[in-house]
């Protein structure tokens, strides 16, 4: 499926340019410093490097990151500061800080991924070989919350189609199931069975191979921090933030429709499509509007969280109603 | 503890302690101290507050009874006035961050000329009202918040006098509504985690069955019929 850039957004104005210039800086630095560095430069992709470069303002650097892409959205970016110090990972409990606060001392490395159920390739995969030749992109996408807020967050990332295909789905393989981490050790806030445990989520086969729908492992250029669900999370743009599974051990192929988390816990507030619709309220509050992070007057929604072009077709004949 | 003690000394002390809130969250939010969303802080703590302010109010009477002092009851005015004055707060925050915010400003052109004219006014009042017929947990929020409005009018002596104290004393049982409705209007904007607004129904659910079950140990017996009436000779 080919990506429709919007008309109204000319790439040239999307990159913001003192980022840009301050990255370019950045690397100059390094390079000229560390050597670690030079092995990010020489072009050592996603794992290796993952692994080994160091030094970025925050964490570690991802090397190697394309740039670009069509569809980044033209706003003001928020600042890594709002991403990564409120966040709804209920893992590290239920408040915005919390997952900032108890998450610092999470285990990232090594990390596996279990792949199961109607596919050719199953088994278990370190996290070096899940993001094994995949060229690591930068996508700037609108991020809505079911709870009426937003960010502009510039994720990185590659198409979750890419690694669907390399476990080559069966014909009975219609969805994908989704799992995080269940770690009461590390995690306090599963200590509390305010959701089922672990928590799941699921894509329709036809949502999952978007080309939108990006299996994420970075964050402005750097290694995703653990209060955004690393080492891996999904970002799919026009789903309300819950459908973006964080810290994901099990990948499974199955046939029928999953019962994600949410719609586990109120069925009536939380379904499984969850697209963003400012037309659908949630039973509780309004949904046409959102507060974006740092901005005082609220925003319209938009339909699809503005990726209608890209992905309305994939419901036609949907009752956005009944499958909110 | 002496009389010029509690007026003197004690009261202002405890004025100063109820505003510490409030200077906090200015502080705060003046010195980049909240969350990435501080006008969600600011209308949450606000609330929470006025919830806490409830509680002691409702906690005076239990109090008194159980230690026999007397004076804590002298606090109970200036507890339920800071309950209302962060009601007002967390409601008018909701109005400006909420409301106001989410208005359309045709063309998105925001400058005072545009913004201040009696037609926000209008749209204003309309999403006000809009939310409080639409959402249940605001419905019930907004309930709270007026059943305060005659409590917070009627706080003066010359009131109390004027109502007499049996009439001043029913009217201003509706704080047992309030702070009833106030714990369901935290209940049911929470997400999936009740733990915080259980707390509170825990507390205020104990202050109420104090007051069944104070009255029943202590309430005159008046429902048994004697089963010979002795009629008053007038």
């Amino acid at each position: 499926m080919l990506i429709k850039p919007a008309s109204d957004i000319r790439s040239s104005e999307i990159t913001d340019k003192k980022l840009y210039l301050n990255r370019r800086e950045f690397l100059r630095a390094t390079s000229a410093t560390a050597a670690t560095a030079a092995v990010a430069a020489t072009g050592v992709l996603g794992a290796c490097a993952l692994l080994e470069a160091k030094g970025a303002p925050h964490g570690r650097k991802l090397p190697n990151i394309k740039k670009g892409f069509a569809l980044n959205v033209g706003d003001k970016l928020n600042a890594w500061e709002d991403i990564t110090s409120y966040n709804n990972y209920y893992e590290f409990g239920t408040d915005k800080s919390d997952p900032a606060e108890y998450a610092k001392n999470f285990k990232t490395e090594p990390w596996k991924v279990t792949v199961e159920g109607e596919c050719a390739k199953k088994g278990v995969m370190d996290l070096e070989d899940v993001l094994k030749g995949e060229t690591l992109e930068e996508r700037v996408y609108r991020h809505r919350c079911v709870e009426a807020w937003s960010m502009i967050i510039p994720w990185v990332g590659f198409p979750l189609a890419n690694f669907i295909k390399r476990c080559e789905p069966t014909s009975k393989a219609k969805y994908v199931e989704f799992y995080t981490l269940y770690d009461p050790k590390q995690m306090p806030g599963t200590r509390v069975p305010v959701l089922r445990w672990p928590y799941v989520e699921g894509l329709r086969m036809d949502e999952a191979l978007h080309p939108l729908t990006l299996l994420v492992a970075g964050l402005y250029d750097e290694v995703l921090p653990s209060q955004d669900g690393a080492p891996l999370r999904l970002a799919i743009p026009w789903k309300y933030g819950f459908k973006h599974i964080k810290s994901i051990v099990k990948v499974r192929f199955v046939e029928r429709q999953p019962l994600n988390s949410w719609q586990q816990q109120a069925p009536d507030e939380y379904g499984f499509y969850a697209n963003v619709n400012p037309g659908v309220d949630h039973p509780r509050w309004s949904q046409s509007n959102e507060r974006r992070i740092g901005e005082f007057l609220r925003r319209r929604t938009l339909m699809f969280n503005g990726y209608g072009d890209q992905v309305a077709s994939l419901y036609t004949g949907l009752d956005l109603r009944k499958n909110y | 503890m002496s009389d010029r003690t509690v007026r003197w000394v004690l009261k202002p002390l405890v004025f100063l302690a109820a505003l510490v809130p409030l200077a906090w969250l200015v502080w705060a939010a003046l010195t980049n101290n909240l969350s990435a969303n501080p006008l969600e802080d600011i209308t949450h703590e606000t609330g929470i507050w006025a919830l806490r302010f409830l509680c002691a109010t409702l906690a005076m009477t239990p109090l008194r009874r159980l230690t026999g002092w007397n004076a804590i009851i002298r606090f109970r005015r200036m507890s339920g006035l800071f309950a209302f004055f962060y009601g007002v707060l967390h409601f008018l925050i909701y109005v400006i961050a909420d409301r106001f915010a989410g208005l359309d400003f045709p063309g998105g052109d925001v400058t005072w000329s545009t913004v201040v004219t009696w037609q926000t006014l209008r749209k204003l009042m309309h999403a006000i009202g809009d939310d409080i017929y639409k959402r249940p947990y605001i419905t019930v929020g907004f309930t709270a918040l007026m059943l305060m409005v005659p409590l917070a009018l009627t706080s003066t002596a010359g009131m109390i006098r004027r109502l007499g104290g049996k009439r001043w004393n029913q009217l201003h049982r509706l704080v047992y509504v309030s702070a009833t409705l106030g714990v369901v209007h935290y209940w049911w904007l929470v997400k999936a985690d009740v733990r915080r607004p259980l707390a509170y129904a825990i507390v205020v659910g104990a202050l109420l069955l104090f007051r069944i079950w104070w009255f029943r140990m202590h309430a005159p017996v008046t429902w048994k019929k004697s089963p010979d009436p002795v009629r008053p000779s007038v």
